[in-house]
């Protein structure tokens, strides 16, 4: 008991005096899952808004595929990857296993089908409301798409930092493709992974605590501005 | 300034439409003119809101044809209607974006969309309430906002599907004087109501569907004063339609 205090204390001094070893494993973090989001929000919101106002053969499929792959497991994805960067991988040559990019691409796999998803289910809510009207208004294609995304904006920004929220927290990939190497491909996740097989529990605890705050308040960040959306525009 | 031509008359021929086996417009032969004020009544259930979206090319008929009559051939011709529903939907932005929008569809150049959509609230009492978000309107605020936006679109065909059931009386007359503002820009009106006095008030001529069978269309002063059908004369009175 008195040595888990003792460790907490550390941790805590950790936090306090933004230990520079620390701050770069949080920065790295931050970096990587934030780059994967962001891609995974370029790719996945165009992806979703068609796929719920396209009809074609087999959509129902890919619809289900879509949303089982939301709980995709990391270490499957980071297998996946790995499989495709190592050496003997198509893109082995690119020589880009155990680094921060192999662990964006990754994440952004990861994200991927969660942002897919649930901008596949805003826009097909929106389209119940709004589909008589933009086609009595004649709106082509591509302006449904953009008007029915810019209209879900505040919808699908949860969407994004939902995915956000999961790349931050999940290790199976970034272990795996990134390799956990100190300096280089270390996240926070992987840190207290590694600190805690070997019982220095300081270190990782500390870095919990900034996971758990930093997903908190990317919480709060949406659920404030989900407040202020309803109130200001309805 | 609208442009004389117009894509008026509107004709339909044998126009029917059903869902599944059921038979919900049957047989419906019709031709609408220009600068007449078109009111669709009937009963619940006759069919007055899906004829609306027949006549509009929101729903396909599955019999017999729709055609505007003065269509030059293969032009678009949905650009020159537009439709107020019951209740409308807006656009998440201010109410003057909701006009801009529908401006920038119709491809009028960015500078003069802002004077234009001005232009078009100022008409219906709106501009007060240019910035503020379009959701957060009362519903007449709502639904003026929605007939500004059709305005903007300069249509020569103006569709509304019962446009003052979900508004208090004040509210109503607000949308019956818009209502007859396009009329007296030129614009043709076609509505659809269940409120008799209203149909009265606008009405040039009136469209009388039951069971989804055109029963009766007439000029509004010969219908209202002496209907030909026993459906007519037991609707006007207020009974039952079976």
């Amino acid at each position: 008991m008195s040595d888990l205090s003792q460790a907490l204390s550390v941790a805590l001094d950790l936090v306090l005096t933004l230990d520079p070893q620390m701050l770069g494993i949080v920065r790295l973090s931050v970096q990587v899952s934030g780059l994967a989001v962001l891609l995974a929000g370029l790719i996945g919101l165009p992806l979703g808004a068609v796929l719920a106002l396209s009809a074609f053969p087999g959509r129902g499929a890919v619809v289900v595929m879509l949303n089982a792959f939301m709980g995709l497991p990391p270490v499957v994805v980071g297998l996946g990857v790995y499989l495709l960067l190592s050496r003997a991988g198509p893109l082995g040559e690119a020589g880009l296993l155990f680094t921060p990019t192999a662990m964006v691409m990754a994440q952004t796999l990861l994200v991927l089908p969660i942002v897919a998803a649930l901008a596949r289910q805003v826009v097909a809510d929106l389209w119940e409301e709004y589909g008589e009207q933009l086609r009595s208004l004649g709106v082509s294609g591509v302006g449904r798409l953009v008007t029915l995304l810019w209209d879900g904006r505040f919808s699908l920004l949860t969407a994004i930092l939902a995915g956000f929220g999961r790349a931050a927290a999940e290790v199976g990939a970034v272990m795996i493709v990134g390799g956990n190497i100190k300096g280089v491909t270390r996240t926070m996740t992987t840190t207290i992974a590694l600190e805690t097989s070997k019982g220095d529990l300081p270190l990782a605890m500390g870095l919990g605590l900034i996971l758990i705050a930093l997903v908190t308040l990317v919480n709060a960040g949406v659920f404030l501005m989900g407040q202020w959306a309803r109130r200001r525009m309805g | 300034m609208r442009a004389p031509d117009t894509i008026l008359p509107l004709e339909l021929d044998r126009v029917g439409f059903a869902a599944g086996e059921r038979a919900l417009l049957d047989n419906i032969s019709l031709r609408l003119e220009a600068g007449v004020r078109t009111v669709i009544l009937g009963p619940n259930g006759a069919g007055k809101s899906l004829l609306l979206r027949l006549c509009h090319g929101l729903l396909t008929p599955s019999a017999g044809s729709v055609r505007w009559s003065g269509a030059a051939e293969g032009e678009p011709v949905r650009r020159r209607q537009a439709m107020v529903f019951q209740r409308p939907v807006l656009l998440r932005r201010s109410a003057v974006a909701n006009v801009r929008y529908v401006l920038a569809l119709r491809g009028v150049p960015w500078r003069r969309r802002g004077p234009l959509a001005m232009e078009a609230l100022e008409r219906f009492g709106l501009a007060p309430l240019a910035p503020r978000p379009a959701r957060v309107l009362s519903g007449g605020e709502q639904q003026r906002l929605a007939l500004a936006r059709a305005w903007a679109a300069g249509p020569d065909v103006l569709f509304l599907d019962e446009p003052t059931s979900a508004l208090d009386p004040a509210a109503a007359l607000s949308v019956e004087m818009a209502v007859q503002e396009f009329h007296a820009s030129g614009t043709k009106i076609v509505m659809t109501t269940h409120d008799l006095g209203q149909a009265r008030r606008l009405a040039d001529e009136v469209v009388f569907l039951s069971h989804g069978r055109l029963v009766e269309h007439a000029p509004a002063a010969e219908f209202f004063k002496g209907p030909k059908s026993a459906q007519a004369r037991a609707f006007l009175a207020g009974e039952l339609v079976c």
